[in-house]
């Protein structure tokens, strides 16, 4: 598992891939902090998390969309199947890779905080909730996107299914105003990454909504590991 | 070494292997005969644990490959039909990777030195395998397959892509491989098998037709009674002679010509060498033979010989 890790890190980084992600997500979120932040006036960051759940829908399917595509068009998933390593472990280890490099970059765009300091004494406790839950709803946006990656041979096919896979969870309860019917309301907002964020910008941890994150990373983990096993059989 | 009974896969209603069973024992060299889609990756791809079977076992070192996957994998080494490579590496990082997902446990640095030695890519192994040539990258998908020493080899197609020159290289290669491990090579060349391996596994529409030492296929090849003779002469009339001597069987236009001369497909009887009669019939007349030689049997050929041989 280590080394198809290691693999997997190393790709990123020896092809523009890695590079082009950490290059867009630190203009995105820069430009969004600044906006958020400095522009309003505020040094409460939660905003800025609130705005970046909607940049990840463009930019995780950057870092998802190869993984497993790419092995199929190029046949190398044939070494990996025939190698002595389980598919649940090979999954992981996609996994583990673009979450590394998700949470890598995450932790460098928090050098934008440094400047409030200057001006203002932020909420630390809440920064750093907002930060895990940042971190929770990359976990579970990675997994939809492995899980995208694992049922097509073209990364564009990967990429743009999980966009919309993501758009639609986040925008879920985004209509809400317009719809009429509670049941119907309470089910999207239930389902919406974003609508379970609200707790965090708030202050509170909220362990629902943590515990929902999880659940959404493990069932896609789950769901491709099953793509692969069920295609050995077809 | 391997085992495999009443193997099938079937997709619908297409049987892509069809009840097959074979043993092989350790040290053996045995090579898959068959033409395309005939069901010979669909089989290598099962013993090594890639696809799945719809029913029967395939075991390796006596590891049922579906029971026991990791530790089956762990003593096969396979090159699929397209080397698997990443493009993006360096053949010495690629070669790394394979010894690292594979939990090899030898020396290292020895151990890939003298893979890379064996398989002649020592003089590339910095460079990154997309700017290798087709011949390069079959052969460190080859160097890839030997890592880790594993006691079973299965190459699907191993000489495909490669010049002549590194064809015979390549299956000295696999000879000397077979003093020591039990190795499966598929191929659609019957000469290939005929060269390297001690045994022949005929595959056809996902049957087995013949499971046989390489030497009593070669025989069936051998028995060979048909000629392509290229004559200067009237057509219908050359024809007309051709069929007049004894022993030949039959003669007929194959349709080439160059000039003046056609050339005549000719059939013997078993066991008569027509070649001298021919000749003398058609001095006799003047007309000169520019051309004769045995033709070679295909593959279709082959199986219907080694068909009509089982039946009897």
């Amino acid at each position: 598992m280590f080394a198809i890790y290691k693999k997997e890190m190393r790709s990123y980084f020896t092809t523009p891939l890695g590079y082009s992600f950490i290059a867009i997500f630190l203009a995105v979120s820069g430009f969004i902090f600044a906006l958020s932040t400095f522009q309003t006036q505020t040094s409460d960051v939660s905003g800025y998390f609130q705005i970046m759940i909607f940049g990840y829908i463009v930019i995780v399917p950057i870092l998802t969309m190869r993984s497993f595509a790419e092995e199929r068009r190029t046949k190398t998933e044939q070494l990996l199947m025939t190698s002595p390593v389980s598919i649940t472990s090979m999954i992981m280890a996609k996994f583990l890779a673009a979450f590394t490099m998700f949470a890598g970059t995450v932790l460098i765009s928090c050098l934008y905080y440094l400047p409030i300091f200057d001006y203002a004494e932020p909420n630390v406790g809440k920064a750093v909730g907002c930060l895990i839950a940042m971190f929770l709803i990359g976990m579970a946006f990675i997994s939809v996107g492995i899980f995208v990656s694992t049922l097509t041979e073209s990364t564009v096919t990967a990429c743009i299914g999980t966009m919309g896979i993501l758009l639609g969870f986040v925008g879920a309860s985004l209509f809400n105003g317009l719809i009429d019917v509670y049941f119907i309301r309470y089910i999207l907002s239930w389902l919406s990454v974003y609508s379970r964020y609200i707790n965090f910008t708030y202050g509170i941890f909220d362990i629902g909504a943590a515990v929902y994150y999880l659940s959404i990373t493990a069932i896609f983990l789950f769901l491709s590991v099953r793509v692969y096993e069920r295609r050995r059989y077809a | 070494m391997i085992e495999i009974s009443n193997l099938v896969k079937n997709y619908g209603s297409k049987f892509a292997v069809d009840d097959i069973s074979f043993k092989i024992s350790k040290g053996e060299i045995v090579g898959f005969l068959g033409p395309n889609g005939a069901g010979k990756s669909t089989t290598m791809n099962i013993l090594t644990g890639y696809l799945s079977s719809t029913s029967g076992v395939a075991k390796v070192g006596g590891i049922d490959i579906l029971e026991n996957p990791y530790e089956a994998k762990k003593i096969i080494g396979f090159l699929p039909e397209q080397p698997p490579l990443y493009m993006d590496m360096t053949v010495n990082e690629y070669l790394n990777f394979v010894y690292e997902i594979k939990e090899c446990k030898l020396n290292r640095k020895k151990h890939l030195e003298e893979v890379r030695q064996v398989t002649k890519i020592d003089d590339v192994q910095n460079r990154l395998i997309k700017n290798l040539s087709k011949g390069y990258r079959q052969r460190v998908g080859i160097a890839q397959a030997l890592i880790g020493n594993p006691p079973v080899i299965i190459f699907d197609e191993p000489t495909v892509g490669l010049d002549p020159k590194q064809i015979i290289e390549i299956r000295n290669l696999i000879r000397n491989l077979g003093h020591s491990h039990t190795v499966i090579l598929s191929t659609h060349i019957l000469s290939e098998v005929q060269s390297v391996c001690d045994r022949i596994i005929i595959i056809n529409e996902g049957k087995i037709i013949a499971d046989e030492k390489t030497e009593s296929i070669t025989q069936v090849v051998e028995d060979n009674r048909r000629y392509n003779v290229k004559i200067c002469g009237p057509q219908r009339e050359v024809l007309n002679t051709l069929k007049g001597i004894s022993g030949v069987l039959s003669a007929e236009l194959t349709g080439e010509r160059e000039l003046d001369s056609y050339t005549y497909l000719i059939e013997s009887e078993r066991g008569v060498d027509v070649r001298k009669p021919v000749f003398y019939a058609m001095s006799q007349k003047s007309w000169p033979i520019i051309g004769f030689e045995a033709v070679g049997m295909n593959l279709e050929e082959v199986f219907i010989k080694i068909m009509d041989k089982a039946s009897k």
